[in-house]
C-alpha cells in the first residue's frame, strides 16, 4: 500500500513536470497550427538561463524564474518574427523550419557553452522531504507540482478572462473574419509564440536541479511532450492537463509493477491504442479551419 | 577550358596515375612507418553524444603526444596525430578507422568511449592487423589480437569491492543500470561474487539509456531497504539518479551508491553536496598521491583549464600513448608495425599515474582497484587501495573461457 502511494506521488511528480513542457506545446500548436520542433531546445535553454543565472549572477532558481521566462520568450518571440510567421501558410514546411531551428539552438549552446553536463544547485528553502504517514514527498517535487498548476491556471486565465486572450480566440475561430474587426492577428501570434516558448523555460529551469542539464536535454523530453498533447487532444488546455496526469500515472505504475524499460514499453502501446479508437485525442477542440 | 588543354591535363593525371600504381602497392606492408615521423591516429569524438567524455580522452592522448614530441620523440622521429571526428556515430567510427589505417597508414590508433563504436572499429583494425588502443573499462568477454584493453576489466573492478561492500554494509545488494551489454555483464559478474561471499540480490532493474526519472526506482529502494546499491547507470542518467537520490534524502551511510561508472566528470554535473559520501571503484581517482599523478593533474590543468578534472579513462587515454611509446622504443625502426608493436608492447611495464600497469599477454592491462569516496569538492578520497596489482580477466563470469596470449581459449 506504502508503495502505491508513493508510486501515485511519483506519477504525479512526473506530470507536473510534463504538464510544464506541453503546455507551451499545445498552446503553440493550439493557436497557430505550428508544430513546434524545438520546443525542446526552448526547455534545454530554460535550464542553461537557470544555470547561467546561478553561476555567474548568483541568483537561485526560484529568483530567476522570471528572467527565465523573459529571456527565452524573447528568444521565442525572435524566432517566431524570423522565420515561423513566414511560414504560417505552408504549415508543413514549419515542421523542418522549427526542427532545423533546434539544431542550430543545440549546437550553438555546445559551442557557446560546451558539451559537458552543468550543474544547478537547487533551492536551499525547498529541500528535504515531507512525510505524511508513509508517503514521503519531496518538497521540491511538491513545489513543482504545485507552481505547474499555477501555471495552467494562469494560462487557463490568460485564455478565457483577458482581452488578449479573447483576441486570441477569435484569430483561432477565424484569422481573416478576425482581421477585418481589426484584430492584428500577426502580434497575436508572435506573444503566443513567445509566451509558449517562455513556458517551455520556466520548465526548463524548473527541472534543471533534478535532470542534466546537457545541450541534448530537450530531444528527449520534447517527445513525452508530443505524446501528451496528441492523447489530451490538439490544442485543449484541460487535455494536456488530463493526458499529463494519465501518462505520468500509467508510467509510475507500469514501472512498479513490470519496470521501467518495460513500463515505457507498455505507455507507448497504450497511447497507440488510445489514437486508434480516439484519433483526435481526449478531448479534441472544436475549431473551424 | 580549351579542348587541347583538357586533352593534356587528362593525359597528365594519366601519366601520374601509371606512375604512382607501383608506389601505392610498395607503400602497403613492411614499409609501414618508414617516414620521418610516424604516424598515429587519434579516433575520439569531438561533437555528438558522447563528446563530453570523450573530448576528455582526446584531450589527455594528444597532451601525452606533444610531450613526447617535445622531448625529443622516439629514436629522434616525431609522433605525427592524425584527428578524425567520428560523431559519436559506429559507423563512422568505422569508417575513420579504415581511412587512418589505410589512407593515412598509422602504425597505431588511440580511440573510443562506448562499447558500440569499439565493437564497431573491431573488423577493422582485425581485417588490417593494425592495433586499437581502447582506453575505457568495459564488459570483459572480447579477446582480440588486434585491441590493447587499458582499462578495468569486471574481475579488476569487483574482487575488492564486493566483500569489502558486504562486510561494511550488509549483504543485501540491490542493482541499478542502463539497459545495455555493459552492466549486464558487470551484474553477471557481481552475482558469482555474491554467492561466492554470501551476499544477495533484492532486485535487480535495468532503465532505457538516458532516462532521466527515478523517482519509481527510489521508492522501490526506498521500499526493499537493500545495504547497498549497485550502479552502473551511466553518463546523464547518473547525474538524475545521483540528484534525485540526494533530493530523496537516502542517507549515503546506511545505502550508499557504490558506482563502477561514476568519475570526477559526472560528480562535477551532480555536485560535490550530493555526491558525497556515495562510493566508486576505479583504478585511478584524481587525488591519488604518486609523483606521476601530480604530474599528469598539473600538466592537463594548464593546458586546459583549472576547471578540467582528470579521470579513470582520461588517465588510461594518456598512459596508453607512453606505453605505445615504451613500446616502439623497444624496436628496431626500420621494422615498425602494428604487430611488431603489440608484441614488443606484451609484458612492457610503466609507472602510470594509477601506479606501474603491465601490458598482460591477452592484451590487457594490470592495474592498481581503489575504493574512493566522493567528498563535498567533488573530490574521492581513496578508502582502499588494492596491496597488488591485479590481473585481468576478460571472461571472469564464463567459467571454462580464457583470454591467452593465443586468443581465447575454450576449456
Amino acid at each position: 500500500m506504502d508503495v502505491i502511494a508513493n508510486q501515485l506521488f511519483a506519477g504525479l511528480s512526473m506530470a507536473s513536470i510534463l504538464l510544464m513542457i506541453a503546455l507551451g506545446l499545445a498552446i503553440i500548436y493550439g493557436a497557430m497550427g505550428v508544430i513546434n520542433l524545438a520546443h525542446g531546445e526552448f526547455v534545454m535553454l530554460g535550464a542553461y538561463a537557470t544555470w547561467a543565472l546561478q553561476t555567474y549572477a548568483g541568483i537561485g532558481i526560484l529568483p530567476a524564474l522570471p528572467f527565465v521566462f523573459i529571456s527565452v520568450a524573447a528568444v521565442g518571440w525572435i524566432v517566431e518574427k524570423v522565420v515561423v510567421q513566414n511560414l504560417y501558410h505552408r504549415p508543413l514546411d514549419t515542421i523542418l523550419a522549427t526542427w532545423g531551428i533546434g539544431i542550430i539552438l543545440q549546437q550553438a549552446v555546445r559551442l557557446g557553452v560546451g558539451a559537458e553536463s552543468r550543474f544547478v544547485k537547487g533551492p536551499d528553502l525547498l529541500s528535504g522531504n515531507t512525510e505524511i504517514g508513509p508517503l514521503i514527498m519531496s518538497n521540491y517535487r511538491l513545489f513543482v507540482i504545485v507552481f505547474s498548476m499555477a501555471v495552467l491556471a494562469a494560462t487557463w486565465m490568460l485564455m478565457t478572462r483577458t482581452e488578449f486572450g479573447m483576441k486570441l480566440r477569435a484569430v483561432i475561430q477565424n484569422r481573416a473574419i478576425s482581421e477585418c474587426y481589426g484584430i492584428e492577428a500577426k502580434r497575436i501570434y508572435s506573444v503566443t509564440f513567445a509566451y509558449g516558448a517562455g513556458l517551455a523555460g520556466l520548465a526548463g529551469a524548473l527541472i534543471t536541479p533534478l535532470f542534466s542539464t546537457i545541450p541534448t536535454m530537450g530531444t528527449g523530453l520534447v517527445v513525452d511532450a508530443f505524446l501528451v498533447v496528441i492523447v489530451g487532444g490538439l490544442g485543449s488546455l484541460i487535455g494536456s492537463a488530463a493526458a499529463s496526469v494519465l501518462i505520468g500515472e500509467a508510467t509510475a505504475i507500469f514501472s512498479i509493477v513490470i519496470n521501467d524499460t518495460l513500463g515505457r514499453i507498455a505507455v507507448l502501446a497504450g497511447i497507440i491504442l488510445l489514437i486508434r479508437f480516439r484519433p483526435r485525442g481526449l478531448f479534441p477542440t472544436e475549431t473551424r479551419r | 577550358m580549351k579542348r587541347r588543354d583538357f586533352l593534356g591535363s587528362l593525359g597528365a593525371v594519366g601519366t601520374a596515375g601509371m606512375l604512382s600504381t607501383p608506389a601505392l602497392l610498395s607503400s602497403a606492408g613492411r614499409a609501414l612507418a618508414q617516414g620521418n615521423d610516424i604516424p598515429v591516429g587519434l579516433l575520439f569524438s569531438l561533437t555528438g553524444a558522447v563528446a563530453v567524455v570523450e573530448s576528455t580522452l582526446h584531450d589527455a592522448a594528444l597532451m601525452a603526444i606533444e610531450e613526447i614530441n617535445a622531448s625529443g620523440g622516439i629514436h629522434g622521429r616525431q609522433l605525427r596525430p592524425i584527428i578524425e571526428d567520428p560523431a559519436s556515430d559506429p559507423a563512422t567510427y568505422a569508417d575513420r578507422a579504415r581511412r587512418l589505417m589505410i589512407r593515412d597508414k598509422c602504425v597505431s590508433v588511440f580511440g573510443s568511449y562506448t562499447s558500440a563504436s569499439r565493437q564497431a572499429v573491431l573488423p577493422v583494425t582485425e581485417q588490417r592487423k593494425n592495433l586499437y588502443w581502447y582506453p575505457t573499462l568495459y564488459e570483459g568477454r572480447e579477446c582480440s589480437r588486434n585491441v590493447m584493453y587499458g582499462g578495468a576489466v569486471p574481475n579488476q573492478q569487483q574482487d575488492d569491492l564486493i566483500p569489502w561492500a558486504i562486510e561494511n554494509f550488509g549483504p543485501r545488494f540491490y542493482m541499478i543500470g542502463n539497459n545495455y551489454v555493459y552492466p549486464k555483464e558487470e551484474n553477471n559478474y557481481c552475482k558469482t561474487l555474491l554467492e561466492q561471499y554470501g551476499g544477495e540480490v533484492v532486485n535487480e532493474e535495468y532503465v532505457p539509456l538516458g532516462h532521466s526519472d527515478f523517482s519509481s526506482v527510489i521508492n522501490r529502494i526506498r521500499s526493499e531497504k537493500p545495504d547497498v546499491i549497485f550502479a552502473t547507470v551511466v553518463g546523464d542518467s547518473d547525474v538524475a539518479f545521483a540528484r534525485q537520490y540526494h533530493a530523496a534524502e537516502l542517507d549515503p551511510s546506511k545505502m550508499p551508491v557504490v558506482s563502477l561508472t561514476r568519475s570526477e566528470v559526472e560528480v562535477k554535473a551532480i555536485g560535490g553536496e550530493a555526491a558525497a559520501g556515495h562510493f566508486s571503484s576505479a583504478p585511478y581517482f584524481m587525488g591519488h598521491a604518486t609523483p606521476e599523478n601530480e604530474k599528469f593533474v598539473e600538466a592537463y590543468k594548464s593546458r586546459y583549464g583549472g576547471d578540467q578534472v582528470t579521470h579513470f579513462v582520461s588517465e588510461a587515454a594518456y598512459f596508453q600513448v607512453y606505453q605505445f611509446k615504451a613500446a616502439l622504443e623497444k624496436l628496431d625502426p626500420s621494422n615498425i608495425t602494428p604487430e611488431t608493436i603489440r608484441d614488443a608492447a606484451v609484458g612492457l611495464t610503466l609507472n602510470a599515474p594509477q601506479g606501474e600497469v603491465l601490458i598482460d599477454e591477452n592484451l590487457h592491462t594490470h592495474l592498481w582497484p581503489k575504493i574512493g569516496q566522493w567528498q563535498t569538492n567533488g573530490q574521492a578520497e581513496v578508502l582502499i587501495e588494492s596491496k597488488e596489482r591485479v590481473a585481468p580477466k576478460p571472461y571472469a563470469a564464463y567459467a571454462g573461457q580464457t583470454c591467452t596470449g593465443k586468443g581465447l581459449v575454450k576449456a
